[in-house]
């Protein structure tokens, strides 16, 4: 499989200058969003701490709280599925939906649906999928995946937008008007609303003592899928789960807070048993959870609420877009996660950081972000998976200034060869530096040299 | 072995040492549960907040925020409209309902937020497919913020709880907010002491 | 008080100037330096690579020149925070947790150990872009960051405000990465340089004559991008505003 070469999609994005200045604008205008929502609360520290330390007692008691939640969930009336993969939750989902000779399916927001490529597994069977958050909903018709966990189609201006939507639901190219935009979806979706034969809806939070489901939207479209359709489904990652009800005091406030910068989401709605005469059910996904669960270094990842505050503070994802790391999960939070997924095809990722730690800093469940991205790096390297040409780099490196004389002889040749060589040659495509950046003039002598010329050898 | 088997093996194997559950204060302290902070709260996420008819004719002020408004669907007694909602047949008969309006159960000083259910609502989609929604609220029933709003029964015994703060929304289109995304066009509070028996 | 100056390899190899204005500065405030000759690197650029093995000969070497010394200065917070943080492949000896323990960053070894605030002998009469490097503001905790509320500090600014005529410009992004992150800036070369451009495009609209940094590997990535970009903005380690050097 082939490892997704970010430096080379970032290049692509940042020749894009309208869009490329655009997404940095915006993303990083959410972080200050979420710098005022931080200062505005003297509690804040005090809540990351109890998110944190909620999150690290459930996954450690995770079995328990899981058992508590299904007997919950089916005590409701709910029907409980487990998945271990994305190709079980897949079959699940869909004979679930062709047992109901389900046509139309709408469906809200989830990253973990887009984990188990859902869409295209129902879309083959004969099933209409209409996504209804307007972002996922504008990705799908333009057929590329979401690039922002929040805003999924950040990265497009309302020209492409307008592009989109009239290469796909009829509306009037020339007319990019962002209130026109979204009326036009809006009218467009509703009818499917109507329709559908099921909704399905992801889970920001799953309460193991209640059965309860919780979903935060600005849009009110999970509602939509659920209150219509007679059979609805929630897709649920077992990470996802929290003790009690109380507890959502804690992270239904940081959730936006984080992510958008307002104290809450415009619709919080918890889904606790089906309405009369209609059938729900949950659908419990591992899909390597479980795994990550017992990596000693990385299992505090399971903690991330997917607020994607890590994403607008990465100076590298802002100025790279969320489509060039290949993956669904992307940012920060992406490069810690997905080589859990497949080591080889995102093993370039955890080097796409500069491990400025930023993301750490803003972290709602204090995740150590940029601590596992560099022990990431470690585990890439160990496994044989970095580029030959870095390792060998990095093996001579190692070689060299671990001898104090073969380091001196580098370094005075080095500055040599940097006065005496022409520019084409130092400013040549392989030397990558050079492409966008002077390269240091030459020191006429070295550190050490002005030293023992100056000061002598004496210690 | 059953997947769920084979999952909650794995879950209890790989389980790290067991972290301690800590206690979650109430974060009350200096904060007030005024209809003015409620109000400034929920205007701020773009929910209206009208005054309540010197005359308590709240039909008269329906048809005064809703003049163009031809289906009306309310789910409290205190408001007549003119689509009952005993007699659906099914939750997607409420597509042309122009102004739902419905009583909230509290709301919440911090957000803005309102409190229903499906006791609320009756016809939980009433809330979604309504192009606007009117609430009715206690103004004696606010509290503080999320923490104490948690504490409330309904989160055990409802089917469908929704805190409810200002209309839908999106910034999905180069950040510009629009309200009225999916779901209701406009969110209006209208602070009216819950009838006395 | 036996000091050692640590002098990071692309220090000694491309800017010797600020290794030698470390050491007369750190001579002004009255302290006897020793320069351990056969030192060389301290083992980051492997180690942050994934190749922490590799950076084990290189780790030993730095420990067998500097053990022994009260106080190792150097003047880079990557190097340092490397030293504090990560220099953890090879055994950890006492003698190698001390060396760790005992390795400083030049502001925070001025402004915590010596607690100098005054230099009388410097001048700079400019306005000064003050950029410090992600390792020394969130690794070394030297200054406030902006995605944390806290009452503001910063030690590189407790310093060179202590000297006459300066002027400090306010860019838009203070706390910013500038994209060098070591190998980042040739492993992932465009969006170094993008960011890199964007740093000093900031400081520059800020009105910045020269920026300063205690990081002369942010700076050495700076100057070249500003330089290809043809600024009138110029580039100095700090260490040479505060002993005296103008541009």
């Amino acid at each position: 499989m082939k490892r997704i070469d970010h430096a080379e999609a970032s290049s692509k994005f940042i020749e894009a200058t309208d869009h490329a200045e655009f997404h940095d604008r915006r993303l990083w205008d959410l972080r200050k969003k979420r710098d005022r929502e931080s200062e505005s609360l003297p509690e804040w520290q005090e809540l990351r701490g109890l998110a944190s330390a909620i999150k690290e007692h459930t996954l450690t008691h995770l079995a328990d709280y899981l058992e508590q939640f299904e007997a919950a969930a089916q005590a409701n009336g709910i029907v409980v599925h487990w998945a271990r993969d994305a190709a079980e939750h897949n079959q699940i989902v869909h004979e679930l939906l062709a047992a109901h000779g389900v046509k139309t399916l709408v469906k809200a927001k989830s990253m973990l649906t887009e984990e188990c490529d859902l869409r295209p597994f129902l879309e083959n069977r004969g099933i209409l999928v209409v996504e209804t958050d307007l972002g996922e909903r504008i990705q799908q018709l333009d057929d590329e995946p979401p690039s922002h966990i929040v805003v999924p189609a950040v990265h497009k201006l309302r020209t492409d937008v307008a592009e989109v939507f009239g290469r796909t639901i009829g509306t009037d190219p020339t007319n990019s008007d962002v209130h026109y935009l979204a009326e036009s979806q809006r009218q467009n979706t509703r009818p499917h609303f109507v329709g559908a034969e099921a909704g399905m809806i992801g889970a920001n939070f799953a309460v193991a003592e209640t059965g309860t489901v919780v979903v935060c939207t600005n849009e009110g479209n999970a509602d939509l899928s659920m209150h219509l359709p007679k059979l609805t489904i929630a897709s649920i990652g077992i990470e996802k789960l929290i003790p009690r009800i109380e507890h959502l005091g804690v992270f239904i406030r940081m959730l936006s807070r984080n992510a958008l910068g307002s104290p809450i989401t415009q619709i919080t709605s918890h889904f606790r048993a089906p309405r009369p005469g209609t059938e729900m059910h949950y659908v419990l996904v591992d899909n390597g959870r479980s795994e990550r669960l017992g990596m000693e270094d990385f299992w505090y990842s399971l903690k991330c609420i997917r607020c994607g505050a890590c994403m607008n503070t990465c100076p590298v994802y802002r100025r790279s877009g969320g489509l060039s790391y290949g993956a669904t999960y992307s940012g920060p939070i992406g490069v810690i996660i997905d080589p859990t997924f497949n080591l080889r095809k995102y093993s370039n990722l955890p080097f796409a950081s500069t491990l400025n730690g930023s993301c750490t800093n803003v972290c709602p469940v204090k995740i150590n972000i940029h601590e596992q991205i560099y022990k990431w790096r470690q585990v890439i390297a160990e496994r044989h998976q970095l580029p030959m040409v870095k390792r060998e780099a990095m093996r001579m490196a190692g070689k060299v200034l671990a001898s104090p004389k073969m380091y001196r002889l580098a370094v005075e040749a080095a500055a040599a060869g940097i006065s005496h060589l022409p520019r084409t040659l130092i400013y040549n495509p392989f030397n990558a530096w050079g492409k966008q950046r002077e390269v240091p003039g030459a020191a006429k002598q070295t550190f050490r040299q002005w030293y023992v010329a100056n000061r002598g050898t004496k210690q | 072995m059953s997947t769920r088997d084979e999952i909650l093996t794995r879950v209890r194997k790989n389980q790290p040492a067991a972290r301690p559950l800590p206690e979650v204060p109430l974060f009350d302290a200096g904060r007030d549960a005024s209809l003015a902070t409620f109000a400034s709260s929920l205007m701020r996420m773009g929910g209206k907040l009208v005054d309540a008819p010197g005359d308590s004719d709240l039909d008269a002020l329906v048809a005064r925020l809703y003049p163009e408004a031809k289906v009306i669907a309310s789910a409290t007694p205190e408001v007549s409209g003119n689509r009952p909602l005993g007699q659906l047949q099914r939750p997607a008969d409420l597509e042309d309902v122009d102004v739902g309006i419905v009583r909230a159960v509290f709301g919440v000083a911090e957000t803005g937020s309102v409190y229903l259910s499906e006791h609320e609502y009756q016809v939980n989609a009433l809330g979604f497919l309504s192009q606007h929604l009117l609430v009715l609220l206690d103004p004696a029933a606010v509290v503080v913020n999320m923490h104490h709003a948690y504490r409330h029964p309904g989160f055990r015994t409802a089917r469908y709880a929704v805190f409810m703060t200002g209309p839908s929304a999106t910034a999905d289109i180069e950040g510009i907010l629009i309200h009225g995304a999916q779901g209701i066009r406009s969110l209006t509070i209208v602070p009216v002491p819950l009838p006395t028996r | 008080m036996k000091v050692a100056l640590f002098v990071p390899c692309y220090i000694d190899a491309f800017f010797p100037e600020v290794g030698v204005a470390s050491l007369e500065l750190l001579e002004r405030l009255g302290v006897e330096v020793a320069y351990p000759l056969d030192q060389t690197c301290c083992g980051q650029p492997m180690a942050n690579s994934g190749c922490e093995e590799d950076a084990a000969g290189t780790e030993a070497l730095f420990v067998e020149n500097f053990a022994g010394y009260d106080y190792v200065v150097g003047p880079s917070g990557s190097c340092v925070h490397h030293v504090r943080d990560h220099l953890t492949a090879i055994p950890q000896t006492d003698r190698v947790l001390a060396v760790r323990r005992n390795t400083y960053e030049l502001v925070e070894f001025i402004h915590d150990v010596l607690k100098v605030r005054e230099f009388p002998w410097a001048e700079f009469p400019h306005r000064v872009g003050l950029h410090v490097g992600c390792a020394t503001l969130r690794g070394l905790r030297e200054a406030s960051i902006s995605e944390v509320k806290q009452a503001p500090f910063s030690k590189p600014l407790a310093l060179l405000s202590a000297v006459k005529g300066i002027q400090f410009v306010e860019p838009k992004r203070p706390d910013e990465c500038c994209g060098f992150g070591g190998t980042f800036s040739v492993f992932e070369e465009p969006v170094s340089a993008r960011m890199g451009q964007d740093k000093v495009n900031d400081h520059a609209s800020a009105g910045a004559e020269v920026i300063v940094s205690p990081d002369m590997s942010c700076l050495m990535h700076q100057k070249g991008v500003a330089e290809r970009l043809g600024l009138d903005v110029r580039f100095m380690h700090i260490a040479e505003v505060l002993n005296g050097a103008r541009p």
